[in-house]
């Protein structure tokens, strides 16, 4: 705090405004200052500071010359905070010059500002950009520079790559620690409930009769979705039976259009590519796709695993090979050989295997009555 | 081999009849228009014996108009089940010679009988030449029969104790019985 020095807010040579917030309170170090609900405006040399109008009628305000920032940083929002309220650090390096500020020393080697309705602009990008820029410094083409590069320009120094990955660490660290408190919490209740529903299926095993069929059948259902083994009966059916069930809905929701756009069929390896590719995070197994495709007929969904048999008419006194049905219908190769394969098991046509290829004909063995 | 006058089945002319079909129902029904087809053409062409091996000599198997040929082991298989009915005996290990019967031995053997019996040349020698070859029974069905064949037929009808086959070298003949002596009281 003792940095800051009361100025009048008139630029210097060569200042532009960046940015202006309102709303800004300074803190020095951790302390609250009574320099509140002031004006903040970022300049291309300086940080001002000034009640609210003071700066516009040019009197007095608080500034710190951006030479005096080391580097800046947002600080993280602690887990109780629930404003708009987003606060800024600077740090600072030592003040060689007297102060003629409002304070002659402090503890500390940094200040807040924090922006008590948030910031409109990326002031932390701004603040950064300006001190690489240096634009305070008249411009000298020589040596100068190097000697302060090791103390100042820190966002390229070795010391200023090792502290943001810190700080990164840290952050990261913090939101996983949060993220898991809420999954622990549901773990233990995931328990508790564990040991509710065995001592009630332990209950109705005892009682079986008192409670009608219906009841114990919906009870179980409630046991099945929660994950647990009913041990009633001892099925095999775990949470993955409604895991499948959803997915199976899900993939059939979002497949359809594309399934009738392909010609009605779509080969399993294409779904997998689809569906994950739509899902592009949270990606599916391939199994877990086969196991919800084969869950789609009983759950009566407009999709099928191997829909085959919906058949192909062949007209008559025509055959068909499988590459003339793929061009016919736009389907692959492989599906159209599938589907006269299928349309030959169930009798609807038949074979003719020469040295011209595959072909199929109407099934006019079966048709064709003599 | 040369044209043959016979009226083909419209399956002749259509390409998967040449194919063995996998599906089990349609596959039944080509094997027994196989069957009913190889039949009547052996009938026409009084053809006694195929072989196997020359199967696409006969416009049988090989219909040279929509260029398809039915394969050996097809044929082996459609001839199986011919013998099954009694309508046909492969006559090596190979299964490669077949004798087609489009009758069976059993009823070759009555219409041999009954053409001894209208005539009534029971008790009399007759040679196998005379049988099949002679002027006598040009018109019949089993004029031109395979010796082979006939001997076979001669056969059934001697386990029915109604001829007795006679093969010396110089004569080869066939003598019938009057079947009424067998109702003895």
């Amino acid at each position: 705090m003792n940095r800051l020095k009361y100025t009048s807010p008139v630029l210097l040579d060569g200042e532009s405004t960046v940015v202006v917030e309102n709303n800004v309170r300074l803190y020095d170090g951790h302390q609250k200052t009574s320099f509140e609900g002031g004006e903040l405006i970022i300049t291309t040399h300086r940080t001002l500071w000034g009640r609210p109008g003071t700066i516009a009628r040019g009197q007095t305000c608080l500034a710190l010359h951006l030479d005096l920032v080391l580097f800046v940083e947002e600080e993280s929002p602690s887990a109780f905070s629930f404003s708009r309220s987003r606060k800024v650090i600077l740090h600072l390096s030592e003040s060689v010059e007297e102060s003629d500020g409002p304070q002659l020393t402090s503890y500390y080697s940094f200040i807040k500002l924090s922006f008590r309705d948030g910031y409109t602009s990326n002031v932390i990008g701004v603040l950064n950009d300006l001190l690489q820029k240096r634009l305070w410094e008249p411009p000298s083409p020589e040596a100068p520079l190097i000697p302060q590069m090791p103390t100042i320009k820190l966002r390229t120094g070795i010391v200023g790559i090792e502290r943001s990955l810190q700080e990164k660490q840290k952050a990261t660290d913090e939101s996983i620690t949060k993220a898991f408190q809420d999954l622990s919490k549901l773990m233990t209740m995931a328990q508790d409930m564990v040991r509710l529903t065995r001592t009630i299926s332990t209950k109705i095993k005892e009682k079986q009769g008192d409670i009608t069929e219906d009841e114990t059948v919906r009870f179980k259902s409630y046991l099945l979705s929660l994950g647990i083994n009913d041990p009633v009966t001892r099925d095999s059916y775990k949470s993955d039976n409604q895991y499948y069930k959803d997915l199976a809905r899900e993939i059939s929701d979002f497949l359809l259009s594309h399934v009738e756009e392909m010609g009605g069929m779509m080969a399993l390896t294409d779904v997998f590519c689809r569906v994950n590719r739509a899902r592009s995070l949270e990606l599916l197994s391939p199994e877990d796709i086969l196991n919800a495709c084969r869950v789609m007929e009983t759950l009566g969904l407009p999709l099928k695993l191997y829909q085959f048999n919906s058949g192909v008419m062949i007209e008559d006194n025509s055959s068909l090979s499988a590459e003339e049905l793929s061009q016919k219908l736009g389907i692959s190769v492989t599906l159209a050989k599938e589907r006269l394969l299928t349309t030959e098991k169930y009798g609807k046509c038949c074979r003719d295997d020469s040295i011209e290829g595959l072909r199929f004909y109407p099934n006019l063995f079966l048709t064709k009555e003599e | 081999m040369s044209e043959v006058d016979i009226e083909w089945p419209w399956q002749y002319s259509f390409p998967p009849f040449f194919t063995l079909q996998p599906n089990p129902e349609t596959r039944s029904k080509q094997v027994t228009a196989w069957k009913s087809l190889i039949l009547t053409y052996c009938q026409k062409t009084k053809t006694y014996l195929i072989d196997v091996r020359e199967a696409t000599q006969f416009a049988l198997f090989n219909n040279s108009t929509i260029n398809r040929k039915l394969e050996h082991n097809v044929i082996i298989s459609i001839l199986s089940e011919l013998q099954k009915t009694g309508n046909a005996t492969p006559i090596d290990k190979g299964k490669n010679r077949w004798e087609i019967y489009w009758h069976t031995l059993e009823e070759w053997s009555s219409l041999i009988y009954e053409y001894i019996s209208n005539r009534g040349m029971q008790n009399t020698v007759v040679t196998l030449y005379e049988l099949v070859q002679g002027e006598d029974s040009t018109n019949e069905e089993f004029n031109g029969m395979q010796q082979d064949v006939l001997i076979k037929v001669l056969r059934a009808l001697e386990r029915e104790r109604k001829c007795e086959v006679i093969l010396d070298d110089d004569i080869q003949g066939v003598k019938f019985f009057l079947t009424v002596s067998i109702l003895c009281v």
